[in-house]
């Protein structure tokens, strides 16, 4: 038994030791930086500790603006991106013919090279001294417009932030229900349909709760996801993301490291260590919510 | 609920391009009786569990009608048939309760049907109580035993007051102590209610035990309609004759003669009335008497002791069967010797069939 023992972590050694070095001792080395007040990145010491730097980047407008732009992306793209995921996956499943085609084009984002998105929202929001860009010439039709999407008003930016993440993240959810669908049993649906159930009772009733445990995941790490954003806001409205308060946290973060105001890791540690904590806390309310809806 | 099936047929498409179409059910004509309990009995794969679909609408006919009483429901679809159906594997919800389970078909009510909450809590009461299940109402079906779910299955298709209720396979997936028990409370509940119920089985102890009526089918077509112990006891075909009874009917190669059986040289048995032709002459195992100068001679292989009775097995040239299994009663145990046996015959226990059409030949 104890021989065993000995041989189990052994085996288990590799990962342990890869994720203790790149993973839990930085994570431990971010969380003491966070405390150490006026480190000098190039001499490597710092003056004191205590929590002075959790109340700079709290009370930096910046970061204020991230935190609610991030708040904002979550708010919105998580339920808009998972509930459109699962009306196209349960359409997808209730058609036979062409099925595949349509599966295949829903899927064509999630391969398809992030800049040559970027190009497509471009031509679609991008004003130029040539064109509007093609949100706009829908917009003219109505006798709206033009805005400008990309260095114009707060919403309007926001709007196209969401949207583009939207887009990004849909096709695999769409993936991952449309076989979470196909995984229920017919025989459930037959049961249903011979006790006189209605089409919408049937999916409220049984489908829902029968793929509770995917949609949950994907809600999860949908948050997850969303908290982290970044790279999306960067495709869209280049890397001065403070100059057109678009930032994120975690965009914060990487200009606390390395931006033109860059070089102070105690700072960036501070905000990773907040951004860490608003994760956790979301995802156990999760999990508490989950308890009540999942049924595994 | 009278049901009353005219020239139903389901065809299904043939799954290749060179394969040929498979006709599930062919041209069914029946009448069901209202109030019994009827037995579908047939080998796997015969298309008993379509002809139940078809009754229960999940699937469409391709030609025929169906009705209950004088309704014709062939194109109404299945949540208007007013059908309870307890499925093989009984298709129990298993996120909801036994109790959720129970009343979910009643909540599909709309309109004036709409039922309250203690309404509904009250029919599920009931329904759990026929069945036995009053004290399991909060349990989830993952935490039933095979024949607790069951159990739930036939409460969920009883509680909507079906106008019938079909069963698919309703034991099959039980053990064999449970299987006895729960038929038995099958032929219980479906004589308390009343219900005209058609069970779908491949066992045929299971359906002469507790059906009414039996019918007998076989790659989509009907063989026989009758009482449990009519189609034991007068099979209409060679099919009937060889599927019902364990253990199985004996069937020999034979031909008549002179108004008289042979089996081989052997004139077994007097056919008055028959004209001179090859038959397939069956003989039930407890058709045989042993007589020291019986008509039949078989070669002896050995004699099983099964307490009350003794089973004699022994083969015959003539035999399609492997081997002979005649019971007979312990006490005659004394006159078995030697390398041979002798029989006579109950003539009540032999069936002949035409060699070709393999129709009954009455005698």
């Amino acid at each position: 038994m104890e021989n065993n023992n000995r041989k189990g972590w052994l085996y288990l050694l590799p990962a342990i030791a890869f994720l203790g070095l790149f993973m839990v001792y930085p994570l431990i080395d971010v969380f003491l930086y966070s405390f150490e007040e006026g480190y000098n990145f190039a001499s490597q010491t710092y003056l004191g500790i205590g929590g002075y730097n959790y109340g700079y980047v709290l009370h930096d407008p910046y970061f204020l603006q991230a935190l609610k732009n991030t708040f904002i992306l979550v708010i919105i793209t998580v339920p808009v991106s998972t509930g459109l995921a699962l009306l196209i996956s349960v359409g997808l499943s209730s058609i036979k013919k062409v099925r595949e085609l349509y599966q295949t084009i829903f899927f064509l984002p999630y391969v398809t090279n992030t800049l040559a998105v970027g190009l497509v929202f471009m031509i679609l929001f991008k004003q130029t001294p040539y064109t509007d860009g093609l949100a706009n010439l829908i917009l003219s039709w109505f006798n709206a417009g033009p805005v400008d999407f990309i260095d114009g008003p707060y919403w309007a930016k926001m709007f196209v932030l969401c949207l583009y993440t939207v887009w990004i993240v849909m096709p695999f959810k769409v993936l991952i229900l449309t076989s979470a669908l196909a995984s229920v049993d017919e025989i459930y649906y037959n049961a249903a349909k011979v006790d006189g159930t209605s089409k919408f009772r049937i999916f409220t009733k049984i489908t829902l709760p029968m793929i509770s445990p995917t949609l949950f995941y994907l809600i999860i790490t949908g948050f997850i996801g969303a908290f982290k954003a970044y790279s999306d806001a960067v495709a869209l409205f280049g890397v001065d993301l403070n100059a057109a308060e678009m930032n994120t946290i975690v965009g914060y973060i990487y200009d606390m490291l390395y931006g033109n105001s860059g070089g102070y890791p105690s700072y960036a540690s501070a905000a990773a260590i907040i951004l860490f904590a608003i994760v956790l806390t979301i995802t156990c309310i999760n999990l508490l919510v989950s308890k009540k809806h999942v049924h595994y | 609920m009278e049901v009353t099936l005219q020239h139903l047929t389901k065809r299904f498409p043939a799954s290749g391009k060179k394969g040929k179409d498979v006709i599930a059910v062919n041209d069914f004509n029946v009448v069901i009786p209202d109030g019994k309990l009827i037995g579908l009995l047939g080998p796997s794969g015969c298309g008993k569990s379509t002809a139940l679909n078809l009754l229960s609408g999940l699937l469409k006919p391709t030609s025929g009608k169906i009705f209950f009483g004088d309704d014709d429901v062939t194109n109404l679809p299945a949540e208007n048939r007013g059908v309870g159906l307890v499925f093989q594997n009984y298709a129990l919800y298993p996120h909801l309760t036994v109790k959720q389970n129970i009343t979910f078909p009643l909540e599909n009510r709309k309109g004036k049907d709409k039922l309250t909450k203690q309404q509904m809590s009250d029919m599920a009461l009931e329904a759990a109580k026929l069945v036995q299940l009053e004290g399991l109402m909060d349990r989830k079906p993952s935490e039933l035993s095979g024949g607790q779910q069951q159990r739930v299955a036939i409460a969920r298709a009883l509680v909507k007051m079906p106008r019938i209720l079909l069963l698919d396979e309703p034991l099959s997936n039980l053990d064999a102590r449970l299987r006895l028990q729960t038929r038995e409370e099958l032929r219980r509940i479906q004589r308390e209610t009343g219900i005209t119920t058609i069970f779908v089985t491949h066992d045929q102890e299971e359906a002469m035990s507790i059906s009414d009526l039996i019918i007998v089918m076989k790659d989509g077509i009907i063989h026989q309609i009758d009482l449990p112990q009519a189609v034991y006891d007068s099979p209409v075909d060679l099919f009937v004759a060889k599927f019902l009874g364990t253990p199985p009917i004996n069937v020999f190669e034979g031909y008549v003669k002179g108004e008289k059986l042979y089996i081989g040289e052997e004139a077994v048995l007097d056919v008055p009335g028959v004209v001179d032709q090859p038959v397939t002459a069956t003989i039930r195992p407890e058709g045989f008497v042993l007589a020291e100068n019986g008509a039949l001679t078989c070669n002896l292989n050995r004699v099983e002791v099964m307490g009350r009775d003794i089973s004699v097995v022994s083969t015959h040239p003539l035999c399609e069967n492997e081997s002979i299994r005649s019971i007979i009663s312990a006490e005659n145990i004394a006159q078995i010797t030697g390398d041979k046996v002798r029989f006579d015959l109950k003539e009540d226990k032999v069936f002949l069939f035409h060699k070709e059409t393999e129709q009954r030949i009455e005698f």
